[in-house]
Formats: C-alpha cells, structure tokens, sequence
C-alpha cells in the first residue's frame, strides 16, 4: 500500500468495545465501537443521558473507561495518554475556565500546559482571539463576559494546541443565531483546512447542514453508525406545512397524501418521499385551493432522530 | 491551505527524549507562573493577614508576654519564639495557598484544563506544589522582616534555615494538595487546618522547647512532625534545638516522598478529579 494511501487508512478516531459503569452503578456505554475518519465532519447525536458526554470524557482524559479503548490517529488512550491528549482539542458542554483570569491568559496559559512556549501562545492566542471576535474582551476578566463570548473563548482555548482533532460538545448551547453562525464558520473553515471535527449538539438541523457522517448514540448504545445522506435518505415519509387561500374547511382527498387542517389558512400533508409534490399543488388548485407559502414541518434529521431513539424504546428524543 | 492543514500522518507525532522534557518544563513553569500570579492577583488575602498576625504574635507574646520570660537557651524569649513563628506562617500559608488553589479550580471545573492536557501528572503536582513553596518563602521572609523590627538576629545555619523552610513548606503543600484532592466542599478544606495544622502547630514546639515537658508529654511531642521542622529552622537560625538536626531532616525527607507518593498515586488515579 502506498504511503498516502496507509496514512489515510488511520482513522482520527477509532473507539473500540468501550465500556463505561460508574460507581453508582450506571451503565453509561455499552459496548461502543465507532471509527471517524482523518478529515470528518462527524455528528455525535443521541438523547440527553445517552452516553454522549461519557465517550467524549474518555477521548478527553476526564472520565476513566471501564473497558476497551480508543486510539486517536493510532495511539491508544491507554499506552500513550500524553500522545493522544496532544492531538486533542475539546470544547466542553459547560463553561470551565478560571472566572478571574482573562481571555489571554487562560489561552496562553492553556498552550503551556501543552508544552507550547509563550513566545509562540502569545501570537496564536491573539490570531483565535481575534478570528472568534473577543479580542476586544481579551484582557478582562471573563466573569465580565456574555454566555456568547464565553462559549467563543471556548474555541479559541481549544485551537491553542492547533489540535487534530477538534471535539465539540453542544458549543452552541444558548448561543443566539448571528454568533452560532459565526462559530459555524469559523469551525467549518478548520475542518476544511484539515482538522477532523467531531460534533454533539441539540440543534439537529446544525448537525444536518455541516456533518458528513453520524452516530446515534442512547442507552449507551451506538444506534446508528452511517453517512448523513445515507440516513436521510432513509425517511421515507415527509411532512409540509401549507400557507393556503380558499379553503372552506373541507379538506381534499388525495391519494397518497394524508391531509390535515391546522387552522382556515394553514393545512398539514404528509406523503411518501417518492410522492410527486406537483400532483399535489395540481389537487389542491383543482379544490380551489392555493397554495402560497411551505415549509418542511420538522427538519428530517430530527424526524429520523427521534424515529430511532423511540424505537429503542427512548421517549425523551433531543 | 492555511496554516491549521495539518500532514495526514500514518501515526501522530510523539513527543520523545529532549522535546518531551523541554515541553514538561514549559508546563511546569506555566502552573507555577499561574499560581504566583494567583497569590499576587490576590495579595491582601494572601500576604497581608500572615504578617499583621504574626505582628500580633511578637508583641503579645514576644513583648508584652516575653518581656516577663527568662532567656531560653541563651536567647531573649522574643528571639526564641521567632524561627517557630516563621516556620509556622511558612506552614499555614503554604498548605493553604494549594488546598484553596486546587479545590478552587475543582471547584470552577477548570481543573479540566489540566486533566485534559498532555501534562504527566507529576508536572501538575510539582507546579503546584512550587506555587505553594514560593508563597510560604515568601510570606516567611515578610514575617522574619517584621521580626526584625522587634529583636535583632544572627543566622547561625543558612543553608540549614533555607533547606528546613523549603522542606516544611513542602510536606504542607504535599499534605494540602492531598486534602484538596479528597474535598468535596469548601469546609472540607477547613477541617485540617482547624482539627490537625493548628493543634500539631502550637503543640510542636514553637512557643517552648520541649524539654521542659516532663514524659510522656516529651515523648509524645516526638511523633509531632512539625516539632522537627520548628527545631530544624530554630538550629538554622539561632544554633540550637530539641532534637539532632540530622533526625529531622530524615523525618522531612520520609515526609515528603511519602507524602509524594500518595499524591502522586491519587493523581494518577483520578481520585477525586475522574469519574
């Protein structure tokens, strides 16, 4: 095999036949088995409880496995601790950081636990500062920021060590649009640039547009292990929202569509994913309805989503 | 391609040899850096209580108290009581300077960082036992200047004073990061130095010298830790003490690589910091 072609077989992350029981006696992983590969955009999805954060605290030294491993480009989360931690980037669920200490020196001084000189943090700190939008709050102590910020810093703090693998759990959570937006960006243009991304969030539609490959995680069980186009194209049924005009209260029989009136102007159709939207526009002009505005009434992802978890007999769906 | 594209290697980087060691160091050097900012950031609740207490100390019991003492071993008891007043502030403030500095970044999560780094765990526990270290040197020479304005000293021992006060300091920083570890709250932070430090402190010797306990008082002061440390600082300082300096600094030494190892081991462990 070709050298390239043997660098590219070495998956960033390779996560096999984990366990996790904590003392109290709770199986929080059972068994998981998962490969991400060097380059993936890569969404961890699961139910609240489901095992997400115990895995991502193993990959990140914070919680003690049970048993198994995971090797990160190859190195073992047993054998080689320090290795792995290098190559590691995490953005955690809750704000973690010294809440007297300032924007730059909590990055700089983070690159030192990393071995990385100050020389060297002090410019990488003001260049992910800068391009995450909080150098104007960089010298100020962080109980002095906003929910935003604080979850921005978080990404910078997990860039000092410029990581391979860049683990981001719920970044986004309370984070209102125009900066999540930003952290999308921003987070897409490191994975282009080479850094393999792996994603947990509520926010299923996020998941959707930026990850190529998902696991399903619940009941400390990986569900469902494929690639997002691939799991989408597994719903088979979709679901619309329908802004009319003239409809006297008398829904329509259409084959195929199973129609349902939500007020005088607003009407729901679910139909198969095969089904010909036009015949359907067509019946509803031929009722004297018209049809002025739709839109999907659920993001597929999260209809799958919580297809799955349901059927693995989880009624809490994200 | 920017400057995060990273080569698609068949095996990540180790770091080995040289580089491992020069990126240990720059570790250390961080938490140590950190922790003595933390004391300056916050110097009057670090610096300036050990000094107006110690102040306190020479002129109640060095003046007022000690003006109506005999001279103890050849000293003024304002002289005598000074090494054990030093050692004692050495003690508090270190042991107290890692248990609040641990338990807060427990307490803050932000111990995460650390537990989430490449950072071998005896580079944590150097760090901040430096951190500990340098605040009880610190506020040992702050007390042992404001002695001087009380009574006049001639160092007998140097480099024995110097290596009891960096040994002492050590096995309270040893000991507070040990309690830190197991805290679950802040009280449990408060406990050892209200039911153990203090007793152990004023029952070792700093006050009077324990030969003029009759037995099994005498003998019971020599399980005391803290007796060989005040005894080694008195000999470093004026030439004299209970017990051979030699004694106490085999009981230092076992102190702090038992102590060590402990730490180390819990470190290692998770206890207290991994679920």
């Amino acid at each position: 095999m070709p050298a390239a072609d043997a660098s590219r077989a070495v998956p960033a992350l390779e996560v096999v036949d984990l366990r996790k029981t904590y003392a109290s006696g709770v199986q929080a992983l059972k068994s998981v088995s998962l490969k991400v590969a060097q380059g993936d955009f890569f969404a961890l999805l699961g139910p609240n409880g489901a095992g997400k954060s115990t895995l991502i605290g193993i990959l990140s030294s914070l919680v003690n496995p049970t048993s198994g491993d995971a090797r990160v480009f190859g190195l073992s989360i047993h054998a080689d601790r320090g290795g792995v931690m290098r190559q590691i980037g995490l953005v955690p669920q809750e704000i973690n950081f010294n809440q007297f200490e300032t924007p730059f020196e909590i990055c700089v001084n983070v690159a030192g636990f990393y071995g990385i000189p100050r020389t060297i943090a002090r410019p990488r700190a003001e260049k992910y500062l800068k391009e995450l939008r909080i150098w104007d709050k960089a010298f100020q102590p962080t109980r002095m920021m906003s929910g935003g910020m604080k979850r921005r810093l978080m990404i910078a703090r997990a860039m000092m060590n410029e990581p391979r693998l860049l683990i981001l759990d719920e970044p986004t959570a309370g984070v209102d649009i125009e900066i999540r937006r930003s952290m999308w960006h921003f987070i897409t243009g490191i994975n282009r640039a080479g850094t393999t991304v792996i994603l947990t969030t509520h926010y299923l539609e996020e998941a959707e547009q930026l990850c190529r490959n998902i696991a399903i995680i619940d009941h400390g069980e990986i569900v469902e292990d494929t690639s997002m186009r691939r799991l989408l194209s597994k719903l088979d049924v979709q679901s619309f929202v329908l802004d009319v005009m003239g409809f006297d209260g008398t829904l329509p029989q259409i084959d195929g569509v199973k129609l349902v009136r939500l007020d005088d102007q607003t009407l729901e159709a679910e139909m198969p994913s095969t089904h010909d939207l036009n015949a359907l526009f067509a019946a509803l002009t031929a009722h004297g309805i018209t049809v002025t505005s739709m839109r999907n009434k659920t993001n597929r992802l999260e209809e799958l989503f919580v297809r799955l978890v349901e059927r693995n007999g989880n009624g809490a769906a994200a | 391609m920017n400057d995060l594209a990273r080569p698609r290697l068949t095996d990540a980087p180790t770091y080995a040899g040289p580089a491992r060691t020069r990126a240990n160091l720059v570790a250390l050097g961080t938490i140590t850096r950190r922790e003595v900012h933390r004391m300056l950031r916050i110097w009057t609740q670090t610096l300036v209580p050990p000094a107006i207490t110690m102040t306190l100390y020479f002129v109640i019991f060095g003046k007022v108290i000690g003006s109506r003492v005999g001279p103890m071993h050849g000293f003024s008891y304002m002289q005598y009581i000074v090494p054990g007043l030093v050692m004692m502030s050495v003690i508090n403030n270190a042991y107290g300077n890692i248990t609040s500095s641990f338990f807060g970044s427990k307490f803050g999560r932000y111990v995460e960082e650390l537990l989430a780094s490449p950072m071998p765990s005896w580079v944590v526990l150097t760090g901040y036992v430096s951190g500990a270290v340098l605040r009880g040197l610190l506020v040992g020479a702050i007390v042992l200047g404001i002695a001087l304005f009380f009574t006049s000293l001639h160092i007998a021992h140097p480099l024995v004073a110097i290596t009891t006060v960096i040994l002492g300091a050590t096995i309270f920083s040893l000991a507070g990061f040990i309690n830190a570890m197991f805290a679950k709250r802040f009280d449990d932070i408060a406990i050892v130095p209200t039911f153990v430090l203090a007793p152990l402190t004023y029952l070792g010797g700093v006050f009077y010298s324990v030969n003029m306990l009759g037995s099994p008082w005498r003998e019971a002061s020599l399980a005391n830790p803290i007796l060989y440390m005040v005894n080694a600082f008195r000999f470093g300082i004026l030439g004299i003490g209970d017990v051979p300096v030699w004694v106490a600094y085999v009981v230092m030494l076992a102190f702090v690589v038992a102590l060590a190892a402990v730490a180390l081991w819990l470190l290692r462990k998770g206890v207290g910091l991994r679920s």
